[in-house]
């Protein structure tokens, strides 16, 4: 049997304001309901704002992941009551999304379908507490109207290697793009796959779905999906279908559990939005976006193999975020001057785990200079000999704990003496440090 | 004469001129009020509030600051939020509901000096066309109190027939302005579509509402609009467009003004008085010049039964926030007619009879706009009966909702295509008033006031 997967990842975007109202969309662990107007909390008569930033920077995430960009596009609204719902409705798009038809190559060779990229809100948070010995729910309306975007993709996988590879690589155009951190822990990034099985032999797709809502982690991703390709086999193997239903993944017990059972799909009563008007794009606004878009992950990484003549697991680790990509085509430009190579500064970076925050470029080429004068000796070898002398002086991690911080001079020289080579203390120095701690 | 009967225009000179203070004409609105209790326009008055500002406002003109609306008393239908004063939408669900901000309107109309004297009266989250629908009471008709004012901005429209304002604000969906204005023998003007900003409005069907007013004459309704138009950052709804000086409209006359007569709208069902009635009023606008021209609207009898799709449908979404969680009072305070809404709103949209319902009501409606995009290419205003009827005796439709709803039948078109309409009083039959509503395209205001104006001097 073929596991059938398609995936739905709302990003939450980091502009500054929230989507249809002027409050801060920056949230994350601030005090309830603080960043609340009339707009983000229903209140009679608000209406709602478009915000031009998070439109923008949906339809350059749509036109990264190779979307058409149709010239007329709407808001829908989405009827559904929770308490954590304002409006009674969520701001979302249904008929007419910002972007349609895109898709990804994925590093095993295969391509991914992209159905739509669509702009919507996200809503506020329910908290389940017991105050004064009474359960209570309370509700937080700071994350109310954060916009969102819904990346939707065919069911074109087959197998959890490529989702965790998809996933990784839509975060990464997301912080290339600079329009979300996608940061996992703080919800920036939820993921709900859908899960079937077919038969073999058998076309189409299988009858029914499962999806699993709001996981916010890679790991769980895979453990769900791995999860319902057994538990589903399991049943279709006794002859008969899994429940079409929406399920959740419990980390505790490892496994899927049921939360609700679609009958039909669920009815939205979507109609087009009256508060705001329609979107048209022009040619030339629709150029400019493109020409916004920076280079993206693919393009950077093949570019810094051919240019640079870097392997690609040099490559690889350069280009897995801008900031570092950056700093290392800085220091290369600045290094040329001292005929230092590309490779010299990759293997530099790479091996000693430069963080380009705390050391310009220019310091970071003197260090290469230095240390070329220097004979390189392999990691591991100096952790045994600095294990070897932390043992042997074990005042070293006394003192040091008293905080008598030059007892690491004491601890370099030791450890030079065991070396007898000419190498870089400062990253000595470091590795002790490590050690110590 | 006494002070309250006056137009806004006479009172800004007596008030310049010192011949009365803000305070004397704000007391004789109060007292006119209290007079008029049995109206029941209010729902709230907010006397001492407005008396200090009177107060306020006195020493202002003295030190001769220059505001169009200076120590000027108006009300406001209870729909619009004001800030600290309670809201309630003519609704239990919002009887102590204080609002934390008030209406982008009632921000300019303050900012231009005006002094509310409180929320008027209307049907419930406005729906209906004869107030009714509130669940504060039915307003009764000032010209005779066995009838209805019409709806849904009853008290508004009463609260200046009766004197007890210069001017109210009301909302038109569907005729809500229009209608008691006819009814009351006061000037009602729907603006376009976006003119006026609904921050802070509460919603009734969002595609549809319009936000106006009810004056005395056309005058002062150019000059409430003058105030009130404009676009609002907080309304996305409201376009850039220019706010025209509506003021140099009034007196152009309408000499060669090309004024359209579609024949669905003197069909069987208007009553043959009012025919007459507006007949009379053509002809005394051609004998100033006016041409006339008998024109088609051919779509127009299908847009009651478009506009009773789309308006509940955006309904049911709009009072869905209602639910008590952060405001306001549970569910079970809804009113009849606001579930009735809720239903049939919730049946069009839903999966297996959106498309026959909301989406043919939605290519109705662009037929409809078709129309009349068509007639103005020919003709600059488009002269039509506001009602049907002449307003009915309290109860009479109660019990038959789908009559109510045909009360619209004249109405509802400017509401589906956007376009603006003023309803102008043209005189009476058996003691109860009849108004005529001038059509013009859309962001015409200006010639809507021109040819109005004409129809006071007719």
């Amino acid at each position: 049997m073929k596991p059938v997967i398609g995936l739905e990842t709302h990003i939450e975007l980091k502009t500054k304001s929230k989507m249809f109202c002027p409050c801060s969309a920056d949230y994350f662990g601030k005090k309830p309901n603080t960043h609340t107007c009339p707009v983000c909390l229903g209140l009679p008569g608000a209406l709602p704002v478009p915000n031009k930033t998070a439109i923008e920077w949906c339809v350059m995430l749509g036109m990264a992941l190779n979307c058409d960009i149709p010239q007329f596009s709407k808001f829908d609204r989405k009827n559904y009551f929770y308490p954590d719902l304002p409006k009674g409705y969520q701001i979302s798009q249904y008929a007419e999304p910002f972007c349609l038809k895109g898709s990804i190559k994925l590093d095993s060779g295969k391509t991914i379908g992209i159905t739509r990229v669509h702009m919507e809100e996200d809503t506020g948070k329910l908290i389940h507490e017991s105050i004064d010995g009474q359960d209570v729910t309370l509700i937080d309306f700071n994350r109310s109207g954060v916009p969102l975007v819904e990346i939707v993709t065919q069911p074109d996988f087959d197998n959890t290697k490529d989702v965790i590879d998809y996933l990784k690589k839509l975060q990464q155009i997301a912080r290339y793009l600079d329009i979300s951190n996608a940061d996992m822990e703080k919800g920036d990034m939820r993921l709900e796959p859908n899960i079937s099985l077919q038969k073999k032999g058998k076309t189409g797709l299988p009858n029914y779905k499962v999806e699993v809502k709001n996981i916010n982690s890679f790991r769980f991703v895979e453990k769900s999906i791995n999860y319902e390709i057994d538990r589903q086999t399991k049943i279709l193997n006794e002859g008969k279908t899994p429940t079409q239903e929406t399920r959740g993944w419990d980390e505790n017990k490892q496994k899927t559990v049921t939360q609700r059972i679609k009958e039909e799909s669920s009815d939205y009563r979507y109609f087009p939005e009256p508060d705001i008007p329609p979107v048209r794009w022009t040619e030339l606004q629709i150029t400019n976006y493109k020409l916004q878009i920076p280079e993206l992950p693919d393009k950077k990484l093949h570019r810094f193999i051919k240019q640079y003549q870097l392997n690609d697991y040099d490559a690889e680790i350069l280009t897995r975020e801008t900031i570092l990509a950056d700093y290392f085509e800085e220091t290369v430009t600045l290094g040329k001057k001292y005929g230092l190579t590309p490779k010299q500064i990759v293997n530099f970076i790479i091996n000693r785990r430069v963080d380009p925050k705390n050391i310009l470029p220019a310091k970071l080429i003197r260090r290469v200079i230095s240390a070329g004068k220097t004979d390189e000796i392999n990691d591991e070898t100096l952790r045994k000999i600095i294990k070897k002398v932390l043992k042997e002086n074990p005042k070293i991690a006394e003192d040091y704990k008293k905080g008598k911080t030059s007892v690491i001079q004491f601890a370099i020289g030791q450890a030079m003496y065991i070396i007898k080579k000419k190498i870089d203390t400062e990253f000595l120095k470091k590795l002790i440090i490590e050690e110590l701690k | 004469m006494s002070l309250n009967t006056i137009s806004i225009k006479q009172a800004r000179e007596g008030l310049s001129k010192k011949k009365f203070s803000s305070e004397e004409l704000v007391n004789a609105c109060l007292f006119e009020i209290k007079k008029g209790k049995s109206l029941n326009a209010f729902i709230t008055v907010c006397e001492k509030e407005a008396l200090e500002k009177a107060r306020l406002s006195d020493k202002k003109i003295k030190e001769e600051v220059d505001l169009p609306l200076l120590g000027i008393p108006i009300s406001l239908k209870d729909i619009y939020l004001t800030k600290g004063i309670k809201t309630t939408a003519g609704s239990r669900i919002l009887e102590d509901y204080i609002p934390q901000y008030s209406a982008t309107v009632v921000k300019n109309l303050e900012d231009a000096g005006a002094i509310i004297v409180g929320k008027t009266n209307c049907d419930a989250w406005a729906h209906g066309s004869s107030g009714e629908n509130s669940d504060y009471g039915h307003t009764k008709n000032p010209w005779n109190e066995e009838y209805v004012p019409g709806g849904s901005s009853s008290g508004s429209a009463v609260s200046v027939a009766a004197n007890m304002a210069l001017s109210s604000t009301g909302t038109d969906t569907g005729g809500s302005i229009r209608l008691p204005a006819s009814f009351c023998n006061v000037v009602g003007l729907k603006p376009t579509y976006g003119r006026v900003s609904r921050y802070g409005i509460v919603a009734m069907a969002s595609s549809l509402d319009s936000i106006g007013h009810f004056t005395k004459n056309v005058d002062d309704s150019a000059l409430m609009l003058s105030i009130t138009a404009g676009k609002d950052p907080n309304d996305a709804t409201t376009p850039d467009n220019k706010v025209d000086a509506y003021e140099n409209y009034l007196n152009k006359g309408v000499k060669n003004i090309k004024i359209g007569i579609p024949k669905e709208y003197f069909l069987e069902g208007l009553d043959k008085r009012i025919k007459e009635k507006i007949k009379n009023s053509i002809k005394l606008l051609e004998t100033q010049g006016a041409n006339i021209e008998y024109i088609s609207l051919p779509h127009t009898q299908y847009a009651v039964a478009c506009y009773y799709i789309i308006q509940p449908a955006e309904v049911s979404s709009n009072l869905a926030r209602y639910d008590r969680i952060r405001y306001g009072n549970d569910r079970s305070f809804f009113g009849d007619e606001a579930k009735r809404r809720i239903m049939l709103g919730t049946y069009v949209l839903s999966s297996g009879y959106y498309d026959a319902y909301y989406k043919k009501a939605m290519r109705v409606r662009t037929l409809v706009k078709k129309d009349f995009d068509n007639a103005f290419k020919k003709v600059d205003v488009i002269i039509t009966p506001v009602s049907p009827t002449l307003p009915w005796k309290i109860g009479e439709k109660t019990s038959d909702p789908l009559a109510m709803y045909l009360s619209d039948i004249y109405t509802v078109t400017a509401n589906l295509a956007g376009i603006p309409g003023l309803s102008v009083p043209i005189g009476f039959i058996d003691n109860l008033p009849v108004g005529m509503q001038i059509l013009g395209p859309h962001f015409s205001e200006g010639k809507l006031f021109q040819a109005g104006k004409a129809c006071e001097y007719a």
